[in-house]
């Protein structure tokens, strides 16, 4: 697929996704919460107004997934976005420092990485107590560590080029190199991953919340919805289908994003 | 390879593993709630309570309590698990063949899988052939396993229900094996109609578990061979005459597999890593799905068994992986 068409496909459906969340009092048909259990398990179309069906309790699934896109989207941000602070500081820091920073920096990626992730974040919001806060923390906690692998190393690179030497000859701080000229040709690299980082946080939020972990059961979540799903998947699929059919265009759009901006920096990074 | 090198290796795997351990048992620590509140019976007075904290050593400073558990560690003991009253290490070594066949099962078919998708778009470079695949393995690669097991199971287990979607095995069956590790024990016995049975459950969780890794495989293994296509000696190979499929096979695919294998055994710490939620989403009795009901009752010696038990699979993993490369690698060998 073409780099352009990549990034305006999923960018275009992660601003659809924005507009769905901010506008979900009004696109709702029904309020995501209200039981209506005469109407339980009702197939797409068959009560008047369900279009996308009802869950166990008679709840509007399309409501529910409307009213969904407001946690994905706020875990993928700002989850994303923290953990993006917290490994490309480590990661810079580490990459231009090197010695005992550099050392410490990598023994904790390494210990980090002899944790399956998801095991590591499912005991994370169980110490912290199941919520929003807790998946959001436990999600950068654990996925700092991508930024500050792939950081370090291009920090490296870029600390040994002449224009870093120039910077220092000139009279320049360490701190002012870092800042001034080592982390604008890093940027590229980090908001290719941060674009993939959102995607992942989204499927981290939704695998909590299929656990049982992520935030109460009141909000409507994807993975609320998926695991309720996962129960009932004999008598309707439906409850399934929708959210994780949203899941997959998310993550994809998501990585698209990514990988077209990846394209599209690409030159820049001269590689 | 160099013995300092291999010692050095294996000094930082064994750091590694010692900082795991700190991780592991601060945060069991500082879990809310009181395990002990949750074995007490009913009518226990102060002092039983008291006790039971004594005899699973809660009552000591956390240092101590590190310090009491590292050791038992090195001696081989895991102590017993809260919720299950058996020795942890009973309980992981029951459970654990299972997951290591589906793993190793899910491996192989990602090899393979990656592997075909390479051959046959590198055989039609610059076709339609070519570009479709390229975007299939694009969405094999961003979609994770947590996706693909759940569209597996509502795809294959119910919509056209041709595969079983959960457990591992057809309960009805008993095949009286000795050990938990049905498929080589099923073989070594000849009950092949059994070792079908368990394939079958495991031939969805491992395509979940397979999908992604295989998109990785397929595209180095693609480059690769794109790159080793345009070499001198692939034309010379064409003009004596060679068939362009034993040209694939045979040179192409040879050379382009070091590359490979490294990358592959990185991504299959990962495919590891995401047994968890896959044995969940299947009900497959295997440590993965185990460790959730772990964290879920809080039983802080049997988490703490399990994660240590992955993070010696990862490191053990890792190792094996650089020992290999080298190995392949004469010019590392001979460094």
């Amino acid at each position: 697929m073409p780099r352009d068409l990549r990034i305006w496909l999923g960018g275009g459906f992660i601003l659809f996704l924005i507009l769905v969340a901010m506008f979900a009092p009004l696109l709702a048909p029904f309020d995501p919460l209200e039981q209506d259990l005469m109407a339980a398990t009702a197939a797409p179309g068959v009560e008047p107004g369900h279009w996308l069906g009802t869950d166990s309790l008679g709840r509007d699934v399309l409501s529910r997934l409307i009213y969904g896109t407001r946690i994905a989207l706020t875990v993928a941000f700002v989850a994303a976005a923290l953990a993006c602070l917290l490994g490309t500081t480590l990661g810079l820091l580490a990459g231009y420092y090197r010695g005992w920073v550099d050392a410490m920096v990598s023994r904790l990626v390494d210990i980090w990485m002899a944790f399956p992730p998801v095991l590591l974040s499912i005991l994370l919001v169980a110490v912290l107590g199941a919520g929003l806060t807790s998946v959001i923390i436990a999600i950068v906690v654990i996925d700092w560590t991508r930024f500050a692998r792939v950081v370090r190393a291009e920090t490296q690179q870029q600390a040994r080029l002449e224009y870093a030497e120039a910077a220092s000859a000139l009279g320049m701080g360490h701190g002012a190199i870092l800042w001034r000229e080592v982390l604008p040709n890093v940027l590229p690299v980090v908001l290719v991953l941060l674009s993939l980082e959102m995607g992942i946080a989204v499927i981290v939020e939704a695998i909590l919340s299929f656990v049982g972990l992520s935030v109460s059961t009141d909000t409507p979540t994807w993975g609320g919805m998926i695991a309720e799903g996962r129960q009932i998947i004999y008598q309707a699929w439906w409850v399934l289908v929708f959210p994780l059919g949203a899941l997959f265009l998310t993550v994809l759009a998501f990585n698209q994003l990514g990988d077209g901006l990846r394209q599209w920096l690409d030159p820049m990074l001269k590689r | 390879m160099p013995l300092s090198i291999i010692l050095s290796r294996a000094l930082s795997a064994l750091l590694t593993l010692f900082g795991v351990m700190v991780v592991v048992f601060v945060l069991v620590r500082v879990v809310p709630g009181d395990p002990i509140s949750m074995m007490i019976a009913p009518g226990a007075t102060d002092a039983d309570i008291a006790a039971l904290r004594a005899h699973y050593g809660l009552d000591l400073p956390i240092w101590q309590q590190f310090w009491v558990w590292f050791k038992q560690v090195l001696q081989g003991n895991l102590g017993t698990s809260i919720s299950m009253k058996q020795g942890v290490i009973t309980i992981i070594a029951q459970r654990l063949p299972a997951t290591l066949e589906l793993a190793i099962f899910a491996l192989i078919m990602a090899v393979i899988w990656g592997g075909f998708i390479a051959l046959v778009s590198t055989a039609w470079r610059g076709t339609w052939v070519e570009r479709a695949i390229d975007n299939f393995n694009g969405i094999m690669l961003a979609v994770p396993d947590f996706i693909w097991a759940l569209t597996f199971v509502l795809v294959l287990g119910v919509l056209v229900p041709v595969l079983p979607i959960s457990g591992r095995s057809d309960p009805s069956i008993d095949a009286g094996l000795a050990t938990q590790f049905y498929i080589l024990e099923g073989l070594a016995r000849a009950k092949f109609a059994f070792v079908w049975d368990v394939l079958k459950h495991m031939l969805l969780p491992a395509c979940a578990l397979a999908f992604p890794l295989a998109a990785v495989i397929g595209r180095v293994l693609k480059n690769t061979m794109m790159d080793v296509m345009v070499q001198d000696y692939i034309t010379l190979a064409r003009i004596k005459g060679l068939s362009s499929i034993r040209i694939l096979l045979q040179e192409a695919l040879r050379n382009a597999a070091v590359p490979a294998l490294a990358l592959t055994g990185v991504q299959f710490t990962f495919l590891i890593g995401g047994t968890v939620i896959t044995e969940r989403i299947f009900s497959y009795p295997g440590i993965g799905n185990l460790a959730i009901d772990a964290v879920i009752n809080r039983d802080l010696p049997l988490i703490q068994g399990l994660v240590l038990t992955f993070g010696i699979i990862f490191i053990i993993v890792n190792m094996a992986v650089d020992a290999l490369t080298v190995w392949l690698n004469p010019r590392l060998r001979h460094a």
